[in-house]
């Protein structure tokens, strides 16, 4: 471990403007950590507006009757929190963020393949957002048909979901866009001597993940510019009064937005593996299992999205196949889980904020995949399809899981990335918070879903008042805790408590390079002789 | 142990117990081995860490037993379900209409309710029914759900075995009143079932038929009858009150008289009365001529 300054020799990338100043010299920038960065602020954004849509939605929901919005505000609230965590937020979340700026450090390279589409992929992101929130502001008011768009509802209502539609459009090529720059960049400029499996983990499941951006993206784009199309020109295609089929759109949808879910979930657990194996100082366990595992789920998860239609009037034989699908793409994940936590063992494991967080992925995880089990078997989900239960269940997915992860990434190459510490013991009662208000946030979710309480519910029977009171009391303390988390890494920037090149003692390559690194990097490109976790050979 | 409520509880609640058991023990287990892993291999404690050696069989074992698991998930929530689609010949056949945002329910002599009255220990069919957009008709306490989708004949079936009132509620989110959209399913004996389904509807009342008929088709869900505002304008003081009503861009003035009414059942969204949304759809096929005159004659009976 070297102390490093940024000296003659070493420009960092921070200071490294390109002859631009002020703003263009982040927004014209091309560089892929600058782009990472200008994805993080953004993203960050839209997180804290989203959030704070949601605990809106909880306030109106801690008592039974109408509190403090109408019902069509409500159902705004909804879908407005759903468009922007998904598309804005969850989606491009940690490929744009932490791809963008490690992938090419990860696997030897300058930068990425295509540094300017890099770029263009942002300014799609920024305009997709524009677009959304737009509905705030123009045409009569923003969309009330939940994030899912389902036909006939959102070809007949008058919000604004011809707007909404087409941001999400825009999105999509953003996704796309990044998805073809990572698969190019990790065929084509892999260091002198990376071999397929001397990559680290969080490429491998940036690999897996890139595939599904770029083929199931354009399935969502053709399926709402559809919707855009029927409601501008009543064409008929999902709206069975102008002969049309709504069960089409919905598979049409799900064709794209299950294998999204991994879209999600993959760098998550790339991430982790990361996490896991650098605070244990240990090579991972099962390298090529959980690099597969990878693909197999990106691949067996194109075939599963039949089960957000089991009460849909699909054909009986239609339900059985996909049912057994969506059991076995539980696998792969399992295997994962089995070996972060064998990964421990034998460990010297180093308790720090990015690995409590991990940990934390790894207990709420397996909550939302086991409840995905519970939703994965024909009788439950009949009886558990559109319940409050399948809300809880992919909020501890989605935030528990990739919520968690991105968390995680974002305290564990925040040094490096900046080249100054955090408080740790800040970040660690922050964890302890959000960790703590989570569950009491969304297992009384579960609980009410059980009772047989609808999601996307203004209003509720009086049966349905405790839980839905605590998960409220919930929203609060988790408010609380990403608050903490969010003034700790900012307050960061205050001190400037400068960082080592290496604080975890990690072995991949970005903890080689120079922190913060510079322009390009490297100033040699490496060749690669050994695997990415080798701790054992001294 | 199961509720008897419905012929699907025990197999629904079956499924549920079997996979969260299960799941809760690997929960409880692999968490505690996280735990225990991070206590007892903490840099502290173990300050170089162990080249473990990876193990084939280990792996093989923890690839095997969760696929057999999750087999085993399957079945019991398939034989949970098969029975649902497995419909019985002798069903007592109901058309179960859902719309925005109401629910009604016509038997085979033509009796229509709001609520859906069946006998115990007898199996019913409903044929689900959407005149606009996607419904889901879901009674918790019976542990089924079905899809109420436009243009598509689905349907659902069951057999109550405990008398009482059960919930019925809308789970496919459709639009601003879709947590209002309540009905109830009340379980009788056989013979208060047949004393209701063979029951003459005494018609000889106007307003109280047409009350009925509002009831029926939903139209009191959107449209108050004591002056609260709902998405709709409210039924009380409409008779022969003066409307400001736009035509396309034109507006008017207008005296909701029979004619009015006649246009706003059969063709609601000409005249849209300003501030309230143009959600409602026609009512021609369900509403005739006779049934208007005693909507009207109910009308003039809350004229104040």
């Amino acid at each position: 471990m070297t102390e490093n300054n940024s000296t003659a020799s070493h420009i960092s990338y921070l200071e490294e403007t390109g002859g631009r100043s002020g703003i263009f010299k982040w927004i014209l920038s091309t560089d892929h950590k600058r782009i990472g960065l200008l994805y993080l602020y953004s993203i960050a954004t839209f997180f804290i507006v989203g959030a704070a849509l949601g605990v809106m939605m909880r306030l109106e929901l801690m008592n039974p009757g109408q509190q403090f919005v109408k019902p069509s505000t409500y159902n705004s609230l909804f879908t407005l929190h759903g468009v922007i965590m998904i598309f804005l937020f969850i989606i491009p979340g940690i490929p744009a963020v932490f791809g963008n700026f490690m992938l090419p450090i990860l696997i030897g390279a300058k930068d990425v393949a295509f540094p300017r589409v890099n770029l263009l992929s942002w300014y799609l992101y920024v305009i997709g957002a524009i677009f959304a929130l737009s509905t705030l502001v123009f045409g009569n008011g923003p969309a009330d048909t939940g994030w899912t768009f389902y036909a006939p509802y959102s070809v007949n209502t008058e919000t604004n979901v011809s707007m909404s539609v087409m941001a999400a459009f825009v999105l999509g090529f953003s996704s796309i866009l990044t998805g073809l720059n990572f698969i190019v960049t990790i065929h084509r400029m892999r260091a002198p001597g990376m071999t397929w499996f001397k990559m680290p983990l969080f490429a491998w499941s940036l690999y897996a993940t890139a595939w599904i951006q770029l083929l199931a993206t354009p399935v969502i784009g053709i399926t709402l510019l559809m919707i855009f199309a029927e409601r501008l020109l009543g064409v008929g295609l999902f709206d069975p009064s102008l002969g049309g089929d709504p069960i089409l759109y919905q598979h049409m949808f799900w064709i794209y937005s299950h294998p999204a879910v991994y879209v999600m979930v993959l760098p998550a657990m790339g991430v982790i593996s990361e996490v896991v194996s650098t605070f244990s100082q240990r090579k991972i366990y099962g390298y090529k299992a959980i690099a597969y595992s990878s693909l197999a789920i990106a691949f067996i998860g194109y075939f599963v999205w039949g089960h957000h239609m089991f009460t849909s009037g699909m054909s009986g034989p239609a339900r059985i196949i996909f049912s057994i699908l969506t059991f076995l793409v539980a696998i792969p994940s399992a295997v994962k889980v089995f070996n972060w936590i064998a990964t421990l063992y034998g460990g010297s494991i180093n308790v720090k904020a990015p690995l409590l967080y991990a940990l934390g992925f790894i207990f709420l995880f397996m909550i939302g995949g086991l409840t995905g089990l519970i939703l994965g078997a024909l009788a439950t989900d009949v009886h558990l399809h559109d319940t409050v239960f399948v809300v809880g269940h992919f909020h501890y997915v989605m935030f528990g899981g990739t919520g968690f992860a991105f968390m995680a990434a974002i305290h564990y190459w925040f040094p490096k990335m900046y080249g100054i510490n955090y408080n740790m013991k800040r970040a660690t009662s922050a964890f302890w918070t959000i960790f703590f208000g989570f569950n009491v946030m969304y297992f009384p979710m579960m609980v009410v879903g059980v009772m047989g309480m609808p999601r996307r519910y203004f209003d509720y029977l009086p049966e349905f008042h405790i839980p839905n009171f605590i998960s409220t009391i919930g929203s609060w303390i988790l408010s609380v805790g990403l608050l903490m988390m969010i003034g700790n890494l900012i307050a960061a920037f205050r001190k400037r408590k400068k960082a080592v090149d290496n604080p975890w003692n990690g072995k991949t390559l970005e903890w080689s390079v120079n922190t913060p690194p510079t322009l390009l990097n490297f100033d040699e490109i490496p060749t690669i002789t050994k695997g990415p976790y080798e701790y054992h050979e001294q | 142990m199961f509720s008897q409520a419905s012929n699907f509880v025990e197999g629904v609640d079956k499924a549920f117990l079997i996979i969260s058991g299960i799941s809760l023990v690997f929960l409880i287990g692999i968490t505690f081995a996280m735990i225990l892993f991070v206590v007892k291999f903490n840099k502290k404690r173990n300050p170089v860490a162990k080249n473990v050696k990876e193990s084939r069989s280990l792996e093989i074992v923890w690839t095997v037993i969760p696929t057999l698991l999750v087999l085993v998930m399957f079945y019991y929530g398939w034989a949970g379900y098969a029975p649902m689609r497995d419909f019985p010949d002798d069903a007592i056949q109901v058309k179960a209409t859902g719309r925005m945002w109401s629910w009604s329910f016509e038997y085979e002599n033509g009796k229509i309710s709001p609520t859906l009255i069946v006998p115990i220990d007898k199996a019913v069919t409903l044929n689900l029914y959407s005149p606009d957009v996607l419904h889901s008709l879901y009674i918790p306490a019976f542990r089924i759900k079905e899809d109420l989708v436009p243009g598509i004949n689905n349907k659902m079936w069951f057999e109550a075995g405990i008398l009482g009132e059960y919930d019925i509620l809308c789970a496919e989110y459709c639009g601003e009143r879709h947590s209002y959209m309540l009905s109830k399913v009340e379980v009788l004996t056989q013979e208060e079932y047949d004393a209701w389904y063979y029951k003459v509807d005494d018609n000889t009342n106007a307003a109280e038929a047409g009350l009925k008929i509002l009831q029926v088709n939903g139209c009191v869900a959107c449209h108050s009858l004591d002056g609260t505002r709902l998405v709709g304008p409210s039924f009380k003081g409409l008779w022969y009150s003066t409307k400001t009503v736009t035509t396309g861009v034109v507006s008017r003035q207008v005296t909701a008289d029979e004619e009015y009414i006649k246009e706003s059942i059969y063709n609601p969204s000409k005249d849209m009365v300003d501030t309230y949304p143009k959600v409602m759809i026609s009512y021609k096929e369900s509403i005739n001529e006779e049934q208007l005159k005693q909507i009207n004659a109910y009308l003039k009976s809350i004229e104040k």
